[in-house]
């Protein structure tokens, strides 16, 4: 039976340990499997540290794995606010880069910011199709969105694969098949002196924009409705089907728009290097995050700095790069595992206050007379 | 006797700080069928769960023919012969009757002879006052026959105590009275004891023999049926202070036009089977039509289509003359709110705040929003009124509102469905679950809309909520209208032998 005096706070603290908690356990874990393998698990974790926070170098390196794991997460997190559990994004992230690296074959003469936006919406529009597909057939033919959203993303990879090592191979690139290069006047730059690429910037405002969304605006406010409880939706006659399907789309497009910049910032064509696990790695985020795009923020800020520290690891200590991997996997699992124990700390909390709030009144002293006080 | 004497002496239970029972005290005799009455939250359900051994008293004892025992575990229970049938079906949809009955039993052998087996089941049905297909499964039962499944299940076991959790909540007032009444056989013969939790006065009337009200955990009466009457027993739940509230006041007004027209609608259910079947009815302004019937002929699904949670195969709904599906617009021109069985599942959203909830309605329209951008200080105001207007308790309005208790959640519903000058309201079972207190508010809110002209469509399992509120009363049964009648000259017993579908349908009544 529930306690009879509600507090909010306790809820909030659980929101904020439990995923701390995980991830600290999943790193207790990594050093465990790093010490099989007969290394120090001491060492392991401070090279974790430095390869991601240790100097501005690996800083860098880090912001640039953040930017698209921003835009992969808020993939995962705007669809499930509206009740939707989609894990597709690197499938629209795949499709994004690929409509970046086409669109300029297709359309000749594309140049400066109006091209360079041009490419952005393209990868976007194409992201967004993707899993507002996923969300189309969840509400009109009932298709489970998370199996559907998950195959579509192989399907997106093989269409990727088949039209970049065939139609649309560039004939220069031999080993490495590869679409025809952006020319310089669409590629995107890197921010001031540092080796970070303007994808930084639009991950945050991504992120900014859509908690601003989801906070401030009636639009978001009925998408939260939904997400919450669509029957309760029903009832008062939101039109439940659109809102699911824009906040797929939307979801769709960020993660579109990852592809595009990861191809006009970092691989300048689109290529197999582009199918690097940033969608998957977002899903990760966007549940370590609770779904909120503000903390999608900082935690793809951590994730990126494990996969920057992946080389270092590598360097150092002869560990292969995967072994990331390896850390993210067991993140994964603690973090779904986490969701279990959801209500238990604030619950203990509670319980505990109740119990010293039941003590108190018998802690006060009772009037004694006087003479007696010990 | 096979009967059991039990005696609870000042039992005890504390949840954190919340005392759920401090002074129980409870006598059955042998052979006798006890009420036990109590508002919602009195301790009823946990004094029985106490007994049940799914929980472990605190303090006081329990006392089994004079001999103390400590109940731990629902297996000891058992083993003492305590028997409990919970309010809530646990039949296993997809086995039959046997399979459910085997199962009852517990321990089984690792080979099950089916001959054996069957004969002794076939036997046991003869010994029982109801009689049941060994081969049928749950689904092919009405809800009144999967009552008496869980009853037999518990028979089945020779219980020397019967404890039952409000049994008749889904059974028409005829299968109550044949339920109830072989129970009281059984007792009366000296088999098992009876202890029977209700609301219904009318079933302590009419089936108990002793009655016992709990009021916040402790005993606040005790005594023979015979000698309580309705008046008194409702006084000792409620507490002496404060007296029966009045029913609420009916204007009497001719019914006005007509508002809402459903024409030959059909529905489908969650299996895709047809549930609604051409169903077609019509309610006046300033009036209040009650739907009864026995749950799970179609109230359900036609509420959940009338409100644009469900779709529909054919027919039509209008309102006010003009189609209506239950889109939002629709909803905010024609003024149609509702509220529906279980608010914090159908009309609130959990895990958003008590002033989020309160603005399902109109978030989207001045003061509230401009231009799309919603501004939560309005919200949070109008919310602070509602919750001082309608004396909502809860910790404030930005507590979520699965964190109120279902009465104050629905006030908050009522709060944002009455207050507008609703034109229509779409209700279902609106007190379920509720105490005396947020009963009758929400019976004297309904009764105002309606003295206000509104439009009220009420479906109701309770009986006699319907009589005492409704001004025609329609009764439902495979999805169809089947009888009508004015409230005020309803029999009983015709309404109950047309819920249960005994009647082909007939000429309607005026």
């Amino acid at each position: 039976m529930p306690s009879t005096v509600v507090r909010l706070w306790p809820h909030r603290i659980e929101a904020l340990v439990l995923p701390l908690l995980a991830l600290v356990t999943a790193l207790l874990l990594f050093g465990l499997f790093v010490t099989i393998g007969d290394h120090s698990a001491s060492q392991a974790w401070q090279l974790l540290f430095l390869g991601a926070f240790g100097d501005a170098f690996s800083w860098q390196n880090t912001l640039q794995r953040a930017a698209p794991l921003m835009l992969t997460g808020l993939c995962v997190a705007l669809p499930a606010r509206a009740g939707l559990v989609v894990i597709g994004g690197e499938g629209a992230l795949v499709l994004g880069g690929l409509a970046a690296a086409v669109l300029p074959q297709m359309v000749p003469g594309l140049g400066g910011a109006s091209g360079k936006l041009a490419l952005l919406l393209a990868a976007a529009v194409s992201g967004g199709s993707w899993i507002a597909l996923a969300g189309w057939m969840r509400q009109a033919r009932g298709v489970n969105e998370t199996i559907s959203s998950l195959l579509l993303s192989y399907l997106a990879i093989a269409l990727f694969k088949h039209l970049v090592e065939g139609p649309l191979r560039d004939p220069a690139s031999l080993n490495k098949p590869s679409t025809l290069p952006l020319g310089d006047a669409l590629q995107i730059g890197s921010i001031g002196t540092y080796d970070v690429h303007w994808g930084l910037a639009w991950g945050l405002s991504a992120c900014l924009v859509s908690a601003v969304w989801l906070a401030f605006t009636t639009h978001g406010f009925a998408t939260r409705i939904v997400g919450g409880n669509a029957r309760t939706a029903r009832l008062i006659g939101l039109p439940t089907q659109t809102l699911v399907i824009t906040a797929c789309a939307v979801g769709g497009a960020c993660a579109g728009l990852a592809g595009g910049i990861e191809v006009m910032a970092v691989h300048t064509a689109a290529n197999a290097a582009l199918i690097s696990g940033f969608g998957y790695t977002g899903i990760l985020v966007s549940f370590v995050a609770r779904h909120r795009p503000l903390a999608v923020i900082p935690v793809a800020i951590l994730f990126g700095g494990f996969g920057a520290a992946g080389s270092l690891l590598q360097r150092r200590m002869g560990l292969p790069d995967a072994s990331v991997q390896v850390l993210l996997g067991f993140s994964f699992v603690l973090i779904l595992a986490s969701d279990g124990l959801q209500g238990r700390i604030a619950g203990a909390l509670n319980r505990w206050l109740d119990q010293r709030e039941a003590r108190r009144p018998s802690a006060t002293p009772p009037i004694t007379p006087p003479g007696t006080a010990a | 006797m096979h009967a059991m004497t039990l005696d609870t002496l000042a039992l005890g239970k504390r949840f954190g700080s919340f005392q759920a029972l401090s002074d129980a005290t409870l006598q059955i005799r042998p052979g006798t069928v006890h009420a036990l009455l109590g508002e919602n939250g009195a301790g009823k359900s946990t004094l029985v769960k106490c007994l049940s051994g799914y929980y472990t008293a605190d303090s006081g004892s329990i006392l089994i023919d004079g001999r103390e025992q400590t109940i731990t575990a629902p297996a000891q229970a058992r083993a003492l012969g305590i028997g409990m049938v919970y309010q809530h079906f646990t039949v296993v949809p997809g086995m039959t009757v046997a399979e459910n009955l085997l199962l009852a039993r517990g321990a089984l052998p690792p080979v099950i002879h089916w001959a054996g087996v069957r004969r002794a089941l076939t036997n046991f049905m003869a010994t029982t006052p109801f009689r049941l297909d060994l081969d049928a499964r749950p689904v092919e039962l009405s809800a009144g026959e999967k009552q008496k499944l869980e009853i037999l299940k518990q028979l089945l076991l020779q219980p020397r105590l019967l404890i039952l959790d409000e049994p008749t909540s889904v059974l028409t007032p005829q299968e109550a009275d044949e339920v109830l009444g072989a129970l009281r056989e059984r007792a009366h013969a000296g088999m098992c004891s009876v202890l029977l939790i209700t609301h219904k006065f009318r079933e302590v009337t009419a089936f108990a023999d002793d009655v016992t009200v709990l009021r916040r955990g402790c005993q606040v009466f005790s005594g023979r049926a015979t000698d309580s009457t309705p008046a008194a027993l409702a006084e000792a739940m409620m507490g002496v202070a404060r007296s029966l509230p009045a029913p609420p006041q009916r204007l009497l007004q001719p019914p006005g036009p007509e508002r809402l027209h459903v024409s030959q609608l059909q529905v489908n259910g969650d299996r895709g089977e047809p549930a609604v079947r051409g169903l077609t009815l019509s309610v006046h302004a300033g009036e209040i039509v009650g739907v009864a019937g026995v749950s799970g002929n179609g109230q359900r699904e036609l509420m959940q289509a009338l409100t644009g949670q469900r779709q529909h195969v054919g027919g039509s709904v209008q309102v006010d003359q003009q189609p209506f599906h239950g889109w939002r617009h629709e909803n905010q021109r024609l003024c149609v709110r509702s509220l529906p069985e279980e608010p914090l599942l159908n009309a609130c959203v959990g895990a958003l705040s008590v002033a989020d909830n309160m603005a399902l309605r109109d978030f989207e329209q001045a003061p509230l929003a401009w231009h799309g951008w919603i501004h939560w200080s309005r919200i949070r105001a109008r919310a602070r009124e509602w919750i001082a207007r309608h004396g909502i308790k809860t910790q404030g309005e930005r507590a979520p509102i699965s964190s109120l208790s279902g009465g104050n959640v629905q006030r908050v519903v009522l709060a944002r469905e009455v207050s507008v000058s609703a034109r229509l309201l779409l209700v279902s079972n609106p007190v379920f679950g509720l105490d005396f207190a947020a009963v009758s508010d929400v019976h004297r809110r309904l009764m105002e809309a309606r003295n206000a002209g509104c439009a009220v469509l009420m479906v109701s399992e309770d009986l006699d909520e319907l009589l005492s509120l409704a001004d025609r009363i329609v009764v439902i049964s495979a999805g169809q209208i089947v009888f009508e009648t004015m409230a005020a000259n309803a029999d009983r017993n015709l309404l109950g032998r047309h819920m249960g579908g005994h009647d082909q349908p007939t000429e309607l009544a005026a």
